[in-house]
């Protein structure tokens, strides 16, 4: 399963992050790497993008980023 | 808002920083951390109140130093910009690394957000890395206590092997503890050898790090770092499993961003806003007409008794001094409203949630969601949304920002739409009327907001075409706004900065309208002749030769725009006292307006070129004549078009 499976209020673990050059950058630095915890909040109203508690910090993320991120 | 002397006036310095001592022995402090966590405020803090604002994003490096003494030392506080961490290799991250491994900071201070104390300590573990002159603080304490969070500081001092300071930026009374711990460390003559027990990857990250470093060393020293800081903060924070979801940001987020009430309340959020800018404004507006046409009054008197020429008395004070009052007396007050209140808004947090809300319909123009954070700046000022479009990672989606940020009404036009709105659609007074009026301006401004996603969603598909690339929005704690603060930022740093440059567009403006309409060809002035000349292409559009001719003359700022029409209407080349609206609006029947008129000249003080500040920031920013230009011609052509269709359509009533 990957991250845009989550509902909200579940969580998953990371287990790999299949983007590559500066967006799987800007993910690895705000804390998104393997084994990381993250809990999904809820959805914005249109749907997309999606609240996750990532680290202890409550980012965004949208559904097509969230697709290539699989969880364990 | 990045609308800052800094920001506007500043070109980019992306380059490193340069410490300025006031004196040899100063100290330097590098303030670290990052973003979010409440840097500004620390660095407002410790040095005072002026020396550094505005915290968007993406803004210039410059003038991120400030002085503060404490005992004997006195020391340089240079803020180095937010960095999640210091192995990546954007601009920011790479400012930080470089200042941090140049050794210049007796001290460095690393900020951390104690609610999300693991991701922070990650930077505070590399940043030990390079030095031990490390103070670490961790910074809302009062955050994370409302989440129900515990914090054992001394572990983490432990753990470290540094100083830990707990603070509440808020309350400076918490910094005392920051500011002898910074003293403590700058003290320390010299550092042994950094003990091995603390090195988590044994690397000189000076060296091993720079531009070619491979992805995946970066990753896998990441990780380690990351890993480490788990193992930390695990010793350190207790709380309960869940503590987000029962926060009250959480509850707030749930109303704020919900499908129901989302969007309903952002636009009653705008509506308010309109609102108490339009009825505060009235009454101070009036009453500074009032004192600068009776010190225009005075300063005439003082002319004459002085036996200056006629001409002269005319051109001071009817050509320049009453220009000039007005420019004030119509701007200054909806600004000294609009400003604060923006700025309470992005000081409590609510901006990322505007752009949270809109970035699905911006994703649908292939876009980033952060174009409604700089369509929110665009507000303020063009200029200044054009500059905060930096913080915007891919090129083209800047570009898409950059080239729709006219569409939405600056601070500079707003007074005129208000002005158009009361004068021709809201004849009582009262508190319905002014509820109508500003329900009208969130319609014009709803067009304006319609207009940026059908010509950001056009651009994507021709000439900008791309997918949108990923998009991660922080969104941060909403925090208590710190009034004095927000009332400084705006009013000092952004209403005066803006009248400021107003006022010195008017002056000359003034006097060049002054002589346009006293200097005579034929049996006309030249103003009129001009205005004549262009009657039948304004005709074309709804308008009239003299409202065109006010537009190409406000090119260097909106806010002159009415002041030239009024001039050219009374044709004696100056301007009488026009506090009272109802004066004006028949002044402007008496030439010919009706209400279709009206509508036309709302269209377009809201669809037309930017002005030439933007201008020049647009050319600055995307380094590109050709862009320039298409971001003059994209507004002036829907403006244009949309007044057209309007003048035949209204015609028909």
């Amino acid at each position: 399963m990957n991250l845009a499976d989550l509902e909200p209020g579940e969580s998953g673990v990371v287990q790999k992050l299949l983007l590559t050059g500066s967006q799987r950058r800007r993910l690895l630095n705000i804390g998104l790497l393997r084994n990381t915890k993250v809990q999904c909040l809820g959805r914005s109203p249109a749907g997309d993008p999606s609240a996750y508690l990532i680290r202890g910090a409550v980012i965004a993320l949208r559904a097509k980023d969230c697709q290539e991120i699989i969880l364990s | 808002m990045g609308l800052t002397k800094g920001s506007v006036a500043g070109g980019a310095l992306d380059a490193g920083l340069v410490i300025k001592k006031r004196r040899s022995q100063d100290r330097v402090v590098a303030l670290a951390g990052n973003p979010n966590v409440g840097k500004s405020t620390i660095f407002n803090a410790l040095t005072g109140l002026h020396q550094h604002t505005g915290n968007w994003p993406g803004k210039t490096v410059a003038n991120a130093q400030g002085y503060y003494s404490n005992g004997q030392n006195s020391y340089v506080l240079v803020d180095i910009p937010g960095a999640y961490t210091l192995l990546a290799s954007s601009a920011e991250e790479e400012v930080a690394r470089e200042f941090i491994c140049s050794g210049q900071a007796d001290v460095v201070v690393v900020v951390c957000n104690a609610a999300s104390l693991e991701r922070n300590l990650n930077l505070v573990l590399q940043t030990l890395e390079i030095t031990r002159r490390v103070v670490v603080c961790v910074n809302l304490l009062d955050e994370a206590q409302a989440r129900g969070l515990k914090l054992d500081l001394p572990a983490l001092e432990r753990l470290l092997g540094v100083p830990v300071v707990g603070t509440v930026a808020s309350q400076p009374q918490t910094l005392a503890a920051l500011k002898q711990a910074i003293d403590r460390q700058a003290d320390v003559a010299q550092y042994v050898d950094q003990p091995a027990e603390h090195s988590v990857c044994d690397l000189d990250l000076c060296t091993v790090i720079s531009g070619q470093t491979s992805e995946e060393l970066r990753e896998e020293l990441m990780s380690l770092f990351m890993q480490r800081a788990e193992e930390v903060a695990a010793q350190v924070v207790t709380g309960p499993a869940d503590h987000y979801r029962r926060s009250l940001d959480w509850k707030i987020d749930r109303l704020l961003t919900s499908r129901l009430w989302g969007y309903a309340l952002m636009l009653l959020l705008l509506a308010v806003v309109f609102w108490l800018t339009l009825v505060g404004a009235n009454y101070p507006s009036a009453l500074l007409s009032e004192g600068f046409f009776w010190l225009g009054e005075r300063l005439n008197d003082g002319l004459s008794s002085l036996h200056a020429p006629l001409w002269l008395q005319e051109l001071l004070v009817n050509g320049v001094w009453r220009t000039l009052g007005w420019v004030v007396s119509v701007m200054l007050p909806p600004m000294a409203i609009f400003f604060p209140l923006f700025t309470l808004l992005e000081d409590v947090g609510y901006l990322p949630r505007v752009a949270y809300n809109l970035d699905r319909p911006f994703q649908a123009c292939h876009a980033c969601g952060k174009q409604a954070l700089t369509m929110c700046m665009g507000f303020g000022c063009n200029a200044a949304g054009v500059i905060g479009c930096r913080i915007i990672d891919s090129p083209r989606e800047r570009l898409l920002a950059i080239l729709t940020n006219n569409f939405v009404p600056c601070n500079g036009r707003f007074p005129t739409l208000i002005a158009l709105i009361s004068m021709f659609f809201v004849w009582q007074t009262g508190m319905a009327s002014s509820w109508l009026a500003a329900l009208l301006l969130v319609l014009v401004i709803l067009l304006g907001i319609g207009l940026t996603f059908l010509l950001t969603n056009l651009l994507s598909r021709t000439i900008l075409q791309g997918e949108a690339s990923s998009f991660a929005l922080e969104l941060p704690a909403y925090r208590r706004p710190r009034l004095l603060s927000v009332i400084v930022r705006s009013v000092f740093d952004r209403t005066l900065f803006v009248l400021g440059r107003a006022v010195v567009v008017a002056v000359p403006c003034g006097l060049l309208i002054w002589l346009l309409a006293n200097l005579h060809w034929g049996d006309s002035s030249l103003l009129m002749q001009l205005a004549s000349w262009l009657e039948p292409l304004g005709r074309l559009f709804g308008l009239d030769g003299v409202i065109l001719l006010a537009f190409i003359l406000g090119l260097p700022a909106n806010e002159i725009v009415m002041p030239i029409m009024v001039m050219c209407y009374l044709q004696t080349g100056s301007l009488t006292e026009m506090a009272d609206l109802t004066e004006l609006r028949q002044l402007f029947v008496a030439n010919g307006w009706t209400w279709q008129t009206a509508v036309c000249t709302l269209l377009f003080m809201l669809l037309h070129w930017p002005c030439s500040t933007t201008l020049l920031t647009i050319k600055q920013e995307t380094g590109s004549w050709r862009w320039t230009a298409l971001a003059f011609a994209l507004p002036t052509v829907c403006g244009l078009v949309l007044c057209f269709v309007a003048a035949r359509l209204l015609s028909l009533f």
